[in-house]
């Protein structure tokens, strides 16, 4: 392992610890589950992938990422805060009256989130139109959104998978957190659809799969999907909910909920561990 | 009184200032729901066809482009008709253009009833009721194409979320090219009037102006208001309206709950001047198929009937 890979999985290793803390310190019930699913994605995009400055979030020519599955964002304000865009102790008001961190991102309140998101469904259009403006005006920026496997049966993802080959915006790229669970249980036990990549194939998407926590097959694909060019890319990345914690990995009661004392020191001390291996 | 019509309908008026706002404004992107022909955006793909976008028939997505265009920096003008551009895009524009903020004007055509022909589908008889409940929206309801043009300009200068409420069709001609259109501001068309207060807006307007000979013959001498802006709404000059007159008639193309009447209303309710309104509009039914005329003479908005209105008002 090369030391920047092992510094991506350092670093998720800390979001993961982060996303614990706001869980259990929370006022109202976060969602580690889906948070943890697409952390070591969130890690691989800020940490190594894409063009940010935290001194200045509002840069014109920053990449942007679009969390269309706004419910995940502890792992996003974590890895805002780690990257220095606002202080650490910011991650204990999330949800709280008052605090900087809204139940879902807020473009307005949020230093480094890119775009308000949460309304599932929204987010791939959003970043479509940044795609579209940045392209315009000639930016080589790059347009990142993450999606729930679950959230992509909301109909307006499918207007933006329609409309972006046609826009010809091959600087976005859509990833799929498949986690296979939505808030009601398996995804395809409430949707099955075996051909969805395909789907994507054929209505002129580049598509891409990679297991989304082998943080080398995480970078690379990414890698591939910024240099790609002449069609929009959306990547298929394998996950687990809840990963990283054994209690909740593949549990949907993981979903929203928050832990007891014994269940957050279980985290802990099995995140440490794990750091350890690193 | 005989009628005259404008020579170009609200949304070619609406074109001309869009292209005008483009050669001003680099970054400012037109995006359709294939509407861009249908909603004046012509001049604008002639001269600036890359920063023209018809992205289908996917009005959410419209808005979503929009909302993405002014997220990345850009200023953005999403536009479609009355029900599709209030109710289909409900969400996106509250959430993603109205909670952030965001520069993103929605321009609404075949409102009130010049969705005509279409029937209850096409026509726009809630909308104003749906955006007026989002919070920092800005709408503005332009009486006829002269009174349009000046206020799509306005409009696309001010930053931020805004809806312009426009029609189809060439309606009567109320203003000409000494329009003065000030964001927020009523125009005083009548001032000294004391008996009663009548608000319009939109094509109501012109209607109002044919029914002030009827009243008239009344001895009644009427306040005539025209609100193009709803919201803000100029509570200065309704506060006048209720303290001098003592009674206000309002009119309008709008279903009577939501719309100008219901704003007139609830600023009347919260100052200190006694007040009744009456509110002239579509009595919260839904209407039907036919010529744009017809359906506002037969939909309360005959010059006869806000004559009569006005008249048992005082």
């Amino acid at each position: 392992m090369n030391d920047s890979i092992r510094e991506l999985k350092l670093m998720a290793n800390t979001i993961r610890r982060d996303i614990i803390d706001i869980a259990y310190k929370a006022q109202g019930p976060s969602h580690p589950g889906p948070a943890l699913s697409c952390t070591d994605i969130v890690t691989a995009l800020y940490f190594d992938i894409m063009r940010v400055d935290p001194a200045n979030p509002q840069w014109e020519d920053r990449d942007r990422l679009v969390l269309s599955k706004g419910h995940a964002c502890p792992v996003i304000y974590s890895a805002l805060a780690e990257k220095g865009y606002f202080p650490k102790e910011w991650l204990e008001t999330v949800r709280r009256v008052g605090s900087h961190l809204q139940g879902h991102p807020d473009m307005k309140k949020t230093p480094g989130v890119d775009m308000t998101s949460g309304s599932l469904g929204n987010g791939l259009a959003a970043a479509l139109g940044m795609a579209v403006y940045l392209k315009h005006e000639g930016k080589s920026s790059q347009v990142y959104c993450i999606l729930g496997d679950g959230e992509i049966q909301e109909g307006l993802v499918w207007e933006a998978v329609l409309a972006a080959p046609a826009l010809g915006c091959d600087n976005l790229t859509a990833i799929v957190d498949c986690n296979h669970l939505q808030s009601c249980g398996a995804v395809p036990d409430i949707q099955d659809v075996p051909g969805m990549a395909r789907a994507w194939e054929d209505l002129g998407w580049n598509v891409l799969r990679c297991n989304g926590h082998n943080m080398e097959e995480v970078v690379s694909t990414l890698e591939v999907a910024r240099d790609f060019r002449g069609r929009p890319t959306v990547i298929m990345a394998d996950t687990v909910k809840g990963k990283g914690v054994s209690y909740m990995e593949f549990n949907n009661d993981w979903h929203q909920k928050i832990p007891t004392k014994e269940q957050y020191e279980l985290a802990v001390q099995e995140l440490e561990e794990a750091q350890k291996c690193l | 009184m005989s009628v005259k019509y404008d020579s170009i309908s609200t949304r070619d008026a609406f074109g001309i200032a869009l292209v005008e706002a483009a050669r001003e404004y680099p970054n400012l992107f037109a995006i359709g729901a294939d509407t861009t022909k249908s909603m004046g955006f012509k001049p604008m793909m002639k001269e600036f066809p890359d920063r023209v976008i018809n992205n289908g028939i996917a009005e959410q997505n419209m808005a979503m482009i929009g909302a993405g265009i002014a997220a990345a920096g850009g200023r953005a003008v999403i536009a479609t008709y009355a029900p599709f551009a209030s109710m289909r895009i409900s969400e996106q524009v509250r959430t993603f253009i109205c909670y952030p903020n965001l520069d993103v004007k929605v321009i609404s055509g075949l409102s009130g009833l010049s969705g005509n022909i279409e029937g209850v589908t096409h026509q726009g008889l809630e909308d104003i009721g749906v955006m007026r409940s989002m919070a920092n929206m800005v709408i503005v309801v332009p009486a006829d194409a002269a009174s349009c043009t000046a206020a799509a300009h306005e409009v696309l200068k001010y930053v931020g979320p805004a809806y312009l409420r426009i029609g189809r069709g060439a309606v009567e001609q109320v203003f000409d090219s000494n329009y003065k259109f000030v964001l927020g501001k009523a125009n005083l068309l009548d001032a000294a009037g004391t008996d009663v207060a009548v608000i319009c807006n939109g094509c109501a307007v012109a209607r109002v102006l044919r029914a002030k000979a009827v009243w008239e013959n009344s001895g009644i001498h009427a306040r005539i208001i025209e609100m193009p802006t709803i919201k803000p709404i100029d509570a200065d000059a309704v506060l006048a309206a209720a303290h001098d007159c003592g009674r206000i008639v309002t009119v309008e193309e709008h279903n009577i709950i939501g719309g100008l009447g219901s704003a007139v209303c609830e600023v009347v309710c919260a100052g200190d001047s006694p007040c009744r309104v009456t509110r002239v509009g579509i009595d919260d039914i839904y209407t039907e198929s036919g010529p744009h005329d017809q359906l506002l003479d037969k939909y309360n908005l005959s010059p006869e009937h806000i004559a009569s209105v006005v008249v048992s008002a005082v």
